[in-house]
């Protein structure tokens, strides 16, 4: 590395770095919620004041595995800024099981591929289909995402990674995560709770 | 040629290759596991959809673009590699991932001239075919897949102009030594080339929606649609990523002294259009992917179409409308985003040009942001004979009225500034006076369009050609070749050639102004867009005719230019730091700008357009930043 190119690196002091980092995930969150804002939108222009039969069980069920798993991604987050590396790995890891068990609750059953019969709703049965996949698919992408961001931030701090002064990786993977946690509190009652139950014919 | 091979841009490329095959077999497997028809005309839209979304992520990993992020991953240390690479021919790292910004702003620039020039090379094509009625010698699908392609690589090459402005000149702009983010910058810039290879590729195959890409016919159209949709995704994705590090570098990296107030206009317009950027993108890459899923699952978002089962469950259908909504969502603001820059561009020469502060430098500024904000409640307008309701488009009418008040604001502010100044006319004065000139023909033919009344009767013709041709040459391409003109001695340390520069301004201007009208007057004798035939009845082969020529004579005069610019970066007779006198920073140091800008920091201490005082805008301060 040449002499200037050290005298670059070293110019921005860590406080500096870390403002325009939030800055940087701040807004790009703003930005996805747009496009979150445009499926939603997409929701009511569609379905109106119906929405299809759903299994209210499982919804509720998987709405509270995320809820609960924000829990223990802010657990970790507190435990790193203190210090407490077993405590921060152990929550961080809870977090990822519960966002595993997320993401197989809407693939396996919600989508129906671990069900014996099939989905009750598949993805081309008109604007029902159509929205219901295209919604929790889009929200399950971003869970997806969330957990290898966790996996990473996990294996980094197992390495010795991060300490209470030095933390933005934590704290980054833990504002994304509230972030797609968030987008499910609207979505799930849009999907499951808002509106009439379509007639059948 | 090892140096070559070795370039991001060939190893991406290759990459690029490899991951299409990899994803057409990818799907021609998976489907041949499943036992569903592996024929390629049963195959083939899953398969080009898979292919192209492989194709980038081959070239991003094999352009080493990534690299550095997944050491990062790993807990490998990656400091930011940055300054001139190590035993590389200097040509080399303009080809390759480069960090510095100003490295990254002419990829950017350079990028986007290619682009304007084939984009331009196509529209003469289909231009020959219009000059007389009847089909000569593009068929229906040919035609429309060429003026399809005009249209989205001259958006893509808008695009990355204004990144290519924005990299160069907001940190010398704000006294900063990079932008904020400048791994992430090379990687906004690299994601557009796999894009653009996907976009060319989408020829192939070919599409017939035209550059909006609307449903249903977009559901049903040719198979080159999936490359289209899947490009402008990507693209969007880099322009979403670049508003990001613009705002964090305006915002965040601005030297001591230098107030909000106190920032050279152009950064006020970057701000405002990147705000648009960051925000309106997302809705235009939702309503590409919705068609892609519809295309691919059939999911119908779009189609009115119901299965058996889907009425069974009593869902509703799909509505294409709800596209045009979040598509326009997107594509009105969007024009902002192509002009607002130059706009600022504009407000940036001609206080130089005059020797005079800008007038109601802070009425500029806002209404920037005024025009940005505005920008998105208008977006109904491209839908007055859809079949929206009537309080969308009234509301729609009234808000789209309203926005002329802002624009209106910057023109007088223009005129202002002039007024009185001791102006001088070089190439680029000449080009930003152009771009006045286009931009009132392009504007006062927007209100018509605006109003319910007279839309019904203009939408869908040669008018709205016209109309949009004059805004995005006022307002984006002469403020451009205005910027490039301007600072080319900044930036290569030579000097173009003024009497070339002379020339294509005076073929240049004239020419459009005779396109521009003409395409009007076609449009109001009954010429439709986007439709290869027209009936000599019309009378309107005279309009055709104008605009076939005047487009050629524009093809030629850009020739002038990049011929002008390319001969004179290594001819050129060597500049002096300060051509213009300018009291903008990047102006005080020698050309071309030095590997870090700035060795010292910048304090700002007076106005940036304050012509009429000797004292400057910003020093340097005393002490070093290196020690
Ligand atoms: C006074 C300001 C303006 C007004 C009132 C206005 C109004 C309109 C309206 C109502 C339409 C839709 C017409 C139709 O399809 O029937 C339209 C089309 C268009 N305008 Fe403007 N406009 C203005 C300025 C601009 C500017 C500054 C740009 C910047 C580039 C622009 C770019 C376009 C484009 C690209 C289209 C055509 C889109 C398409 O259908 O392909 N306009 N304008
Ligand atoms: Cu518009």
């Amino acid at each position: 590395m040449s002499q200037l190119a050290h005298v670059h690196q070293e110019e921005m002091s860590y406080a500096r770095r870390l403002r325009l980092n939030r800055w940087g995930l701040w807004m790009f969150l703003v930005s996805e919620s747009f496009m979150f804002a445009g499926l939603f939108a997409a929701r009511f222009y569609l379905w109106g004041n119906t929405r299809p039969e759903l299994d209210q069980t499982l919804g509720l069920v998987l709405t509270s595995i995320l809820l609960v798993s924000s829990f223990f991604m802010n657990r970790a987050e507190v435990a790193i800024s203190q210090g407490h590396r077993k405590e921060f790995l152990r929550s961080l890891l809870v977090t990822f099981f519960l966002g595993a068990a997320f993401l197989v609750g809407v693939v396996g059953f919600e989508w129906g591929l671990f069900l014996p019969e099939g989905p009750h709703i598949r993805p081309s049965d008109g604007a029902f289909g159509a929205v219901l996949y295209g919604m929790t698919g889009m929200h399950a992408f971003h869970v997806l995402t969330g957990l290898i961001f966790i996996l990473v931030v996990w294996n980094l701090g197992r390495k010795g990674g991060f300490s209470p002064e030095r933390y933005w990786g934590v704290e980054a993977c833990a504002v994304y995560w509230h972030f797609v946690d968030l987008v499910w509190v609207f979505f799930y009652p849009a999907l499951y709770l808002i509106g009439e139950v379509a007639k059948l014919h | 040629m090892v140096h070559l091979m070795s370039t991001a841009l060939v190893r991406g490329l290759l990459g690029q290759a490899v991951g299409f095959l990899l994803g057409l077999v990818l799907v021609l497997a998976g489907r041949g596991l499943l036992g569903l028809d592996t024929s390629w005309e049963a195959a083939r839209q899953p398969a080009l959809v898979s292919a192209a979304l492989v194709s980038v992520l081959g070239f991003m990993l094999a352009s080493g673009m990534v690299e550095d992020w997944l050491k990062e991953m790993r807990g490998e240390p990656a400091p930011l590699r940055h300054g001139p690479p190590e035993g590389r021919p200097g040509w080399w790292r303009y080809l390759s991932v480069d960090y510095n910004h100003k490295v990254i702003g002419i990829q950017y620039g350079a990028t986007s001239i290619i682009l304007l020039g084939l984009a331009g090379l196509v529209a003469v094509i289909f231009r020959l075919e219009l000059t007389k009625p009847g089909i000569e010698f593009l068929d229906p699908n040919r035609f429309n897949t060429l003026i399809g392609w005009h249209g989205i690589v001259m958006i893509a090459a808008i695009l990355l102009g204004v990144g290519g402005m924005a990299n160069y000149l907001i940190p010398l702009m704000v006294g900063a030594r990079d932008m904020a983010f400048p791994r992430l910058n090379a990687f906004a810039f690299w994601i557009n080339v796999p894009a653009v290879v996907l976009v060319v590729l989408a020829l192939f195959w070919g599409w017939d929606t035209g550059w909006t890409g609307y449903p249903p016919l977009g559901v049903f159209s040719l198979a080159g649609i999936d490359l289209f949709y899947i490009g402008v995704f990507v693209v969007g994705l880099s322009s979403i990523l670049g508003a990001i590090n613009i705002i964090a570098t305006s915002l965040g990296m601005r030297a001591r002294g230098m107030t909000l107030f106190r920032m050279p206009i152009f950064v006020w317009a970057m701000l405002a259009t990147s705000l648009i950027a960051l925000t309106a993108t997302q809705l235009i890459g939702l309503s590409f992917l919705m068609v892609v899923l519809e295309r691919t699952f059939g999911m119908h978002f779009f189609t009115p179409i119901l299965t058996e089962h889907a009425k069974a469950i009593g869902s509703p259908p799909g509505n294409p409308l709800l596209f045009q909504h979040l598509f326009w969502f997107y594509s009105h603001p969007a024009v902002y985003i192509f002009v607002l820059p130059g706009l600022g561009i504009i407000s940036e020469l001609l206080p130089v040009f005059s020797r005079k502060p800008l007038f109601g430098y802070k009425w500029v500024a806002m209404a920037s942001m005024a025009i940005a904000l505005v920008g998105f409640l208008v977006w109904g307008h491209h839908m007055f004979t859809s079949g929206m309701s009537d309080i969308m488009r009234v509301t729609m009418m009234w808000t789209t009225l309203l926005v002329a008040v802002p624009t209106g604001i910057k023109f007088f502010n223009w005129l202002g500034t002039m007024w009185g100044g001791k102006l001088t006319f070089p190439t680029p004065m000449l080009f930003v006076l152009g771009a006045l000139s286009i931009f009132l023909i392009g504007g006062l033919s927007g209100p018509p369009n605006g109003t319910v009344t007279t839309d019904l009767f203009l939408h869908d013709t040669y008018w709205i050609v016209g109309h949009f041709h004059a805004t995005m040459f006022g307002g984006f391409l002469f403020p451009y070749i205005a910027a490039v003109y301007y600072w080319f001695p900044k930036v290569t340390g030579r000097m173009y050639n003024e009497r070339l520069g002379k020339l294509h301004f005076w073929l240049m201007t004239p020419a459009f102004w005779a396109m521009s009208l003409s395409q009007m007057m076609a449009g109001l004798w009954g010429m439709r867009r986007r439709i290869v035939d027209y009936d000599p009845a019309l009378g309107i082969e005279p309009f055709h005719l104008v605009t076939t020529v005047a487009g050629i004579v524009i093809f030629i005069a850009m020739l002038i230019f990049v011929g002008n610019i390319v001969w004179s970066a290594v001819k050129g007779p060597v500049a002096e730091a300060n051509p213009w006198k300018s009291r903008s920073p990047e102006f005080q140091v020698p050309s071309p700008v030095p590997e870090f800008n700035y060795d010292r920091p910048l304090v700002v201490v007076g106005d940036p357009y304050d012509y009429a005082r000797p004292e400057p805008y910003v020093v340097f301060a005393s002490s070093s930043a290196a020690d």
